[in-house]
């Protein structure tokens, strides 16, 4: 009976949805885009959430410079700049009749406006820190930006380039977080909280035109949803797709395209510098042999994944390959840990946030390890735990996590990282690699300073996180890479 | 009945004042910092500080839970901490879709499960009978989240006739609006179903034995009569008290289900608020889901009072 009633309840539905499916089916002016995680608010000047900049990075905010897919500095609202003999004043030629989505214009006046709200004393900006060489913003003219700094940054052009230095107009700033208003080429629509938010194309753009009409975002946290969405046709791209394990099925089907790309994300079993037995640099170095990388790449993220030994993303022209520094070796390993006095080894802990790459990575880390007789013990964490216990208070001895920062080497030097590493020659090699404008030198430091990381074993360097992008076969320009977090949409369109 | 009832509601209240402060104190204990999780890990420690006043996490406990509850009274939730929105904006976006939700899968289960109990009673120890049995020992054994899977695979991506998730608003119009709530309310309804109507079919059994029903049977009234017109009206009562406790299973089911199929409900919405430390949303959410629990139970037990008018007379004199 109850089959029965099934049957006929599916028929009836069947009956009646047949219609409504025939109808469907996407125009090509439009793309309807998956993400994981939905954005808290869309002001990215004001939060860290990776999200807001997925939706409105160079889509509806711009800042003075934008990252390409590649990671290169290009001009933007600044559309050329001269910087002076000593690194300290950058002149930039701002773009001229640009207006923010409200009809107003953009100026100097702007400019000045979002750089100093961002250094302001009640400033709410999360990377507050990457413009702290600011010394003063001043509007020569209204086309003209004069900014001066109290130490050479090299990395300044970059840093403008971020979604946390967009520019936007003191009229409308305080309400970007529900109304973002910028100067991209997509206007902020609709957002259904929870679930999707619409992007328009913005008619009055000052630069070059772009091909879609509209671009809508979807949030689907669920890896199984968010499979089934693509599989029926709900979403036209997921740019960085949750499950690896489903890869494989989306290359399968003719419908899709599947590009692995690469992220910003190196991936490492974090390690507590300060605390016995981490603090002995011979337990680090035995870790590093007792590791077998590639085994982690298979197990935990099928495959995807670059192998790295030092904490540098291998597409970056400065990227020294240190992986063969310290090769899988368990007798080696056991020999090391004896030398630093454990012979049999020890107990630790190991806290593994939640994305798949720290939980199933943690396992098998774990199974290595206890080859050579570290026993630690599994204590999965959310992140809003992870943060004060792990990432602020230190109370713990490993864990595994991914930096997907650009360019984050400098944190090694930071006081009172949660690494706790500290070394002084290191410490000066990034004072002086961050002052250095000449992208040889800098590159030469770079290299200095991964050598370090990796001489003193300071964390497990295990793999950089690869970008699983899968779109439907029809839709061009999608970014391979994720340099910066966003999905640029300036240049998709669909095959005629 | 009025002593009765204004009773059952002194208790419904002071059953909420007590879930309040239990609410305050759980989310109170958990670790987490609204201020870092939205700011991250490169936020400077004056940035921070900035954030929590903004947030007004600066006061004390009590502070707190005062304006909450003040608030509660007055309608006002306070701010999210996450989105920056009044929580009751948020609430008041989802209730219109897990409400019908719940609702929904309340009708789909009753309807399912009395007439299937009811044959299955009246045709006991038939194959009928244990088919039905079979079937719903299965369909509680099945966890929902699981069925909800199976149901996309089936009818969104193989048959292609409903949506494999998403809520298009109820501004779409009717229609595309239930579609999208098809397939979660039947895998929300049919493990419920298969318990109501196990109920159901005891209930009625034990019903037909009663020496009233042979009364009516002797009187000479049709066997549909008799077992329809008093068995299952009489053995409707332990029903109605297992889907008022089913209705808190189902609003807790809601949580899994909205999220496979990420529809925007208020349980979604939940989840993704602890997960960011959103605790005045959390709060407000759970508070109000307590409420909305606390409520039908009065109601069913009013229910009973209206239906078997011994309960109301025994608890006015105990």
């Amino acid at each position: 009976m109850k089959k029965l009633i099934l049957v006929s309840l599916s028929a009836a539905l069947a009956a009646t949805c047949a219609t409504a499916a025939f109808a469907a089916g996407h125009t090509k002016t439009g793309v309807s885009i998956g993400l994981q995680l939905e954005p808290p608010h869309l002001d990215p000047t004001a939060g860290a959430a990776g999200a807001i900049d997925d939706v409105t990075y160079a889509n509806v905010f711009e800042g003075l410079t934008r990252i390409n897919q590649n990671g290169e500095v290009l001009p933007a609202l600044a559309t050329s700049w001269d910087i002076s003999e000593d690194g300290l004043t950058y002149v930039f030629d701002l773009a001229e009749g640009v207006t923010f989505h409200d009809g107003t214009s953009f100026d100097a006046e702007d400019a000045k406006f979002s750089l100093e709200r961002i250094l302001a004393e009640d400033s709410e900006n999360a990377q507050k820190a990457l413009y702290a060489a600011i010394e003063s913003v001043e509007a020569t003219n209204a086309t003209t930006l004069t900014v001066t700094l109290d130490k050479p940054d090299g990395k300044l052009l970059f840093s403008l380039g971020w979604g946390d230095a967009v520019m936007v107009a003191p009229e409308s700033a305080d309400d970007n977080k529900a109304n973002p208003v910028g100067t991209g080429p997509f206007k902020f629509a609709e957002w259904t909280k929870g679930s999707s938010l619409t992007l328009e194309k913005n008619a009055e753009y000052w630069s070059d035109d772009v091909a879609l009409e509209s671009a809508t975002f979807r949030f689907i946290s669920d890896p199984a949803a968010a499979f089934n969405a693509m599989m029926s046709g709900d979403l036209d791209a997921f740019p960085n797709f949750p499950a690896p394990e489903n890869i494989i099925q989306f290359e399968a089907d003719p419908r899709f395209e599947v590009v692995i790309g690469s992220t910003e994300g190196e991936t490492i079993l974090s390690t507590n510098n300060a605390k016995p037995p981490f603090d002995n640099v011979k337990v680090r170095q035995a870790m590093a042999h007792a590791i077998n990388r590639q085994s982690i790449i298979d197990g935990a993220m099928f495959g995807y994944g670059t192998p790295i030994g030092t904490h540098f993303a291998p597409h970056h022209p400065a990227y020294k390959d240190l992986t063969g520094a310290y090769e899988y070796d368990v007798e080696k390993a056991r020999a090391l840990l004896a030398e630093a006095g454990f012979p049999d080894g020890f107990e630790a802990t190991i806290k593994l946030p939640p994305p798949a790459y720290a939980r199933r990575g943690g396992e098998i880390i774990a199974g290595d390890l206890r080859k050579i007789g570290i026993d630690l013990q599994i204590i999965p964490v959310e992140w809003n735990v992870w943060l004060p216990e792990v990432f602020k208070a230190k109370d713990y001895d490993l864990t595994i996590v991914s930096h997907t920062e650009p360019l984050d080497i400098g944190i090694y030097a930071r006081d009172d990282y949660y690494f706790q590493f500290d070394n002084d020659e290191f410490d000066a090699l990034i004072e002086q690699v961050n002052a250095e404008a000449d992208p040889d030198k800098a590159n030469e430091l770079y290299a200095q300073a991964q050598q370090i990381l990796s001489d003193n074993a300071v964390n497990g360097f295990l793999f950089q996180l690869a970008k699983h992008g899968v779109w439907n076969k029809d839709l061009e320009g999608m970014w391979e890479n994720a340099p910066i977090q966003g999905v640029d949409l300036t240049g998709v369109s669909w095959a005629q | 009945m009025i002593t009765y009832v204004l009773r059952r509601l002194g208790f419904a209240l002071a059953t909420l004042v007590f879930a309040s402060i239990l609410i305050f104190a759980v989310t109170e204990i958990l670790p987490g910092d609204a201020a870092q999780i939205s700011l991250g890990v490169n936020a400077t420690d004056e940035t921070l500080a900035a954030k929590r006043r903004d947030l007004g996490l600066d006061r004390s406990a009590h502070e707190r839970y005062t304006s909450w509850m003040t608030g509660f009274v007055t309608g006002d939730l306070g701010r999210s901490y996450t989105y920056d929105v009044p929580v009751t904006e948020l609430i008041g976006g989802r209730i219109w879709i897990s409400l019908p939700l719940a609702l929904l899968s309340l009708a789909l289960s009753t309807a399912i499960a009395i007439p299937v109990g009811v044959l299955a009673a009246s045709r006991r120890g038939s194959m009928v009978d244990s088919g039905i049995m079979g079937l719903t020992q299965l369909g509680i054994a099945i966890p929902n989240f699981w069925l909800a899977l199976m149901l996309v695979v089936l009818f969104a991506l193989t048959w292609r006739i409903l949506p494999a998730g998403g809520f298009p608003g109820w501004d779409e119009g009717f229609w595309p609006a239930f579609r999208a709530l098809i397939l979660p309310s039947v895998a929300l309804a049919l493990p419920q179903a298969s318990i109501l109507a196990r109920v159901m079919r005891s209930s009625l059994i034990e019903t037909m034995g009663e020496d009233y029903m042979r009364t009516a049977r002797a009187k000479g009234l049709p066997q549909r009569a008799v077992l329809w017109r008093h068995g299952v009206r009489n053995a409707l009562i332990p029903v109605v008290t297992i889907m008022g406790l089913q209705f808190a299973f189902l609003i807790a089911g809601t949580i899994i289900i909205e999220n496979i199929f990420y529809i925007p409900g208020l349980g979604s919405l939940v989840f993704n608020a602890i997960r960011q430390s959103d605790l005045i949303t959390v709060q407000s959410v759970v508070l109000m889901l307590v409420a909305s629990v606390i409520f039908i139970n009065l109601l069913v037990d009013i229910a009973y009072a209206i239906v078997d008018p011994r309960i109301r007379t025994a608890r006015a004199r105990g």
